[in-house]
């Protein structure tokens, strides 16, 4: 049986949650058994989960559940997955899946694997499956030999698909130790594109950009496709924009369906964060700028005006 | 406070990747090495600098072989006060964690830091498994980190913005871009490092439940297709038709 934890906020799946139900039902396919999933605290509508996969969903109540403590959350995922003997558990690779895929190892004493980007295949007892490595440079197969595996799905990896149909939700109960990490604030960036890490389509701009003063067109374009912004290391380094932004090889490595890279030099660093992104497109104004040979789709231009040309571009098609 | 602080030996971030012919190993053949960025520029410099303005100690911990003291003592000219490493060739995140809690059950740290993750892995686990092992509090990815009578007031990263939370010695954190800024080992401090207290201790035998088995890189772009700067109708033209991603 796969056991798989969908993760909400604020009582609501994301989309990193449908992904790993999605994951969770084509690996019990392989390895055999139910999807069963588990959700945590209040949510809205778990049964929904059955849609796209889940042939039982799994509830433990506590009002402890409203923060993350990553004691409390490996507790109770571990606790659920020893009673249901559970023979692979599965996460989202986001923070709160990071923090947990450790002690969910020790805690069943299992091999895991952090950031999946494959569907695993059996052989035997092992179950294979693959990762990226050297911060998006190569990917790796990895072999899981331990009886209970545990894995993180990477995001933007497997398409959430609807395959069934909504089940009913049940109460667990396992034991729960006190927690001890409190939370005192959540700061959320407002506006509604996507974080970074799921964004699928992301605008990135680098000190080509001159100044912070001129990323008017650089969200002007992102707002015209529905995009998240992101920068290169400088520029974060620099205040020009905020650190969340900052992509690449020490910052966040995005894999979004469409990356724009506006006035990035294409410096080995920064490709090593953002080059597992389907579809590149380059604009720079130097033709041998490293980017371009990363690139699907290059403009060899001032970014002060071939930018506001496409967001005009861009625009027109939106209302075509 | 007494400081633990994990660090791991990664290629160099300008490293050219590839891997023996039959994609088995990683061709380390060339490849210059250095403290992992996560571990040296926010964990340790935040650990020391903790230090600094409250005393205490804070000590490198690193498992791996001879080839890593190199490494260990750059951490010891930054300006950890001594250093252990666990002598093996791990293969693991787990056995990693396994051995690093085997030093840490009986050394009473009130802090043990490590980074965000390694940057040739890219796992973020080793943290959360010495949490588990020592049954302690772990907070991941802090990117601000102050420190009052034994409780922490910490700033997470978390999808689309942070989290503040607090949390009592003793825990697990990990450390990433914001905490500290990064320190350039001086000559005195190099020269330092010489004399502090550095042992190797032997590994417990633990098992290892998930290894790779085999690399492969990423398929080479085929090219890239340059459109007219004066015509961006055609790009997204082609992105629409062509790359179907708008
Ligand atoms: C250990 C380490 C880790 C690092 N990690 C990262 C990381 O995670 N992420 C990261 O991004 N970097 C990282 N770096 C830094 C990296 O090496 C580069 O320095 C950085 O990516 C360069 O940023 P950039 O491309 O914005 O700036 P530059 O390299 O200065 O490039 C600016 C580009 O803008 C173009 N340009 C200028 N004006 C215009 C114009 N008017 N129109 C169009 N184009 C224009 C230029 O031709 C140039 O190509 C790291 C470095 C080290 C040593």
């Amino acid at each position: 049986m796969v056991l798989v934890f969908a993760e909400a906020s604020k009582g609501q799946f994301k989309k990193t949650a449908l992904e790993a139900v999605t994951y969770g039902y084509k690996t019990a396919q392989v390895v055999g058994g139910d999807c069963v999933v588990l959700t945590l605290g209040e949510v809205d509508d778990a049964g929904q989960l059955g849609k796209y996969g889940a042939s039982k969903v799994f509830n433990i109540a506590n009002a402890g559940f409203a923060e993350f403590d990553s004691q409390l959350f490996a507790a109770a995922i571990g606790n659920a997955a020893k009673e249901l003997r559970a023979k692979v558990v599965v996460l989202s690779h986001t923070s709160m899946g990071k923090a947990l895929l450790g002690r969910l190892a020790v805690r069943l004493n299992a091999g895991s694997v952090a950031g999946a980007k494959t569907v695993p295949s059996v052989d035997g007892n092992t179950l294979m499956v693959t990762k990226g490595v050297f911060s998006g440079k190569a990917t790796a197969e990895y072999a899981i030999s331990s009886e209970i595996k545990v894995i993180s799905l990477a995001s933007n990896e497997i398409p959430p698909e609807e395959t069934g149909t909504p089940v009913d939700v049940e109460n667990l109960n396992v034991d729960l130790p006190a927690p001890k990490v409190k939370v005192l604030e959540v700061n959320l960036q407002s506006g509604d594109t996507a974080p970074l890490p799921e964004a699928e389509l992301v605008v990135s701009a680098g000190r080509g950009m001159k100044g912070p003063e001129n990323w008017g067109i650089i969200e002007d374009l992102a707002a015209s496709l529905g995009a998240t912004t992101a920068c290169s290391r400088p520029v974060a380094d620099t205040g020009w924009r905020p650190h969340h932004e900052h992509v690449g090889q020490t910052g966040v490595a995005i894999k979004p369906n469409l990356y724009f890279a506006i006035g990035i030099s294409g410096a080995i660093q920064h490709l090593a964060g953002v080059n597992q992104s389907k579809v590149i497109v380059v604009i720079n104004k130097d033709p041998e700028a490293p980017f371009f040979k990363a690139a699907d789709y290059g403009v060899v231009g001032d970014l002060f005006d071939v930018v506001p040309l496409l967001t005009e571009a861009v625009k027109k098609f939106k209302a075509a | 406070m007494k400081l633990l602080v994990c660090v791991s030996k990664t290629p160099d971030t300008t490293a050219k990747i590839s891997f023996t012919d039959d994609g088995s190993e990683f061709n380390a053949a060339g490849v210059t090495y250095i403290m992992n960025p996560y571990d040296e520029w926010y964990a340790l410099v935040r650990a020391v600098e903790l230090m600094e303005k409250g005393g205490g100690t804070v000590t490198v911990i690193n498992v791996g072989d001879a080839s890593n003291d190199q490494t260990i003592r750059k951490g010891l000219a930054i300006g950890a006060t001594d250093a252990v490493r666990v002598n093996a060739n791990p293969k693991s995140a787990l056995y990693i964690a396994k051995q690093i809690a085997e030093h840490a059950k009986d050394g009473n740290y009130d802090i043990i830091f490590c980074g965000k993750e390694s940057i040739d892995y890219n796992g973020s686990e080793v943290g959360a498994m010495v949490a588990e092992f020592l049954d302690l509090p772990f907070i991941s990815f802090g990117n601000k980190f102050e420190i009052e009578n034994n409780t922490a007031t910490i700033e997470r990263e978390i999808e689309g913005g942070f989290e503040k939370c607090q949390v009592a010695t003793p825990f697990v954190v990990s450390s990433a871009k914001g905490m500290a800024a990064q320190r350039i080992p001086n000559m005195m401090g190099i020269m330092k490092a010489k004399k502090k207290p550095f042992v190797v201790v032997e590994p417990v035998e633990f098992p290892d439940y998930s290894t790779p088995v085999s690399y492969s890189l990423p398929a080479k772009k085929t090219g890239v297709k340059l459109v007219d700067p004066e015509n961006m109708d055609e790009l997204v033209r082609l992105l629409n038709e062509e790359a179907k991603v708008i």
